[in-house]
């Protein structure tokens, strides 16, 4: 259900673009996920098939999904860590003082247009 | 064939709908509270509590969203609340236009703060704006104290957390302060209530919160 709000919300935004930019079709989209976005991108791709068919705009468009790695910052030895392997205890210090620097994402990074 | 480059959010569409939302009911000098928890954490409980407490000053209505039914609503409304039930046919969490409908459906005159109850769920609501000027959270005590880990999004958008039932401590392992420590850890300005709705524990604290953010609203409107 999650997968679904957000199928509708980048629906909802390509739609908007499309309309600004006298697009009638789009035949690609690039999204960037980052790794702990918390999207099931098997899912998510399932969902946009479902909804794309709803969308004179969408519907012969093929979306790519691109996966990107989280990476957390540790405040207390100044280093970077990959997120998804050690979660908020940094690795090399032990310290829980660390937050995420990006891996949260969910961008539309491109679309391609067909023109008239 | 044109590529076009856009690196847009995928939920940008909705944000600047949310912001939109936000300065218009600023405009018109409504606070719009976004109430997020689990099911049965006790929001109903807690705005029909908060009703009484205010005594119609400042004056509040209650946006009750669900995927169906309207039993939060009609509770609401046998205690005098004016309120309106959104259903999100199916959605988990409200977004800003479907906030924008269910005020539009409503009778805000005169209203000064609307709570808008969403959907029952940790994860999907935080990750969506709905025009809200504050967001509080709800976690009650059969819950338990490790949620901020799970549920850390959650935790970090939101303004407040009231940490309801405390009347039921001593029923369960749930330790305050450990909980008010993993929250902080998430948010350091979260603002925390422990409630007991039922009993009145520290519903005055949580209430002048709320009355101080009306009267900021008021303020800048």
């Amino acid at each position: 259900m999650h997968e679904m709000g957000i199928v509708l919300h980048l629906a909802k935004t390509l739609t908007q673009t499309a309309k600004e930019q006298n697009i009638v079709k789009i035949s690609h989209v690039t999204l960037e996920v980052g790794e702990v976005s918390g999207i099931l991108t098997d899912y998510f791709s399932d969902c946009w098939d479902y909804f794309k068919g709803r969308s004179e705009l969408l519907k012969d468009s093929v979306l790519e999904v691109v996966t990107t790695p989280a990476v957390t910052w540790c405040d207390s030895c100044k280093k970077t860590y990959p997120t998804v392997k050690y979660g908020r205890i940094c690795p090399y210090c032990g310290s829980g003082e660390t937050w995420l620097l990006y891996g949260n994402q969910c961008v539309i990074r491109d679309i391609t247009a067909e023109e008239e | 064939m044109k590529v076009i480059e856009l690196n847009e959010s995928v939920t940008e569409s909705n944000d600047r709908d949310a912001q939109e939302l936000s300065s218009q009911l600023r405009g018109r000098g409504i606070l719009l509270v976004n109430l997020m928890s689990s099911p049965g954490s006790g929001k109903t409980t807690l705005l029909k509590r908060i009703a009484a407490d205010f005594a119609g000053s400042p004056k509040m209505a209650v946006l009750e969203a669900d995927i169906a039914s309207d039993v939060d609503a009609v509770r609401m409304e046998e205690a005098g609340v004016t309120s309106v039930q959104a259903h999100t046919d199916g959605m988990c969490h409200m977004d800003a236009g479907m906030t924008r409908r269910g005020l539009e459906a409503m009778d805000l005159e005169g209203v000064d703060i609307v709570f808008l109850e969403n959907v029952g769920n940790l994860i999907c609501p935080a990750e969506f704006a709905t025009g809200a000027q504050k967001n509080m959270m709800i976690l009650s005590v059969p819950e338990g104290d490790d949620k901020p880990l799970k549920y850390p999004l959650m935790f970090s958008e939101s303004d407040a957390l009231v940490i309801t039932k405390t009347d039921a401590l001593p029923y369960f392992d749930f330790d305050i302060r450990t909980c008010e420590e993993r929250a902080k850890k998430l948010n350091p300005g979260l603002r925390i209530f422990p409630v007991s709705a039922k009993a009145g524990d520290g519903m005055k604290e949580l209430e002048e919160w709320l009355k101080a953010a009306v009267t900021e609203i008021k303020r800048e409107k």
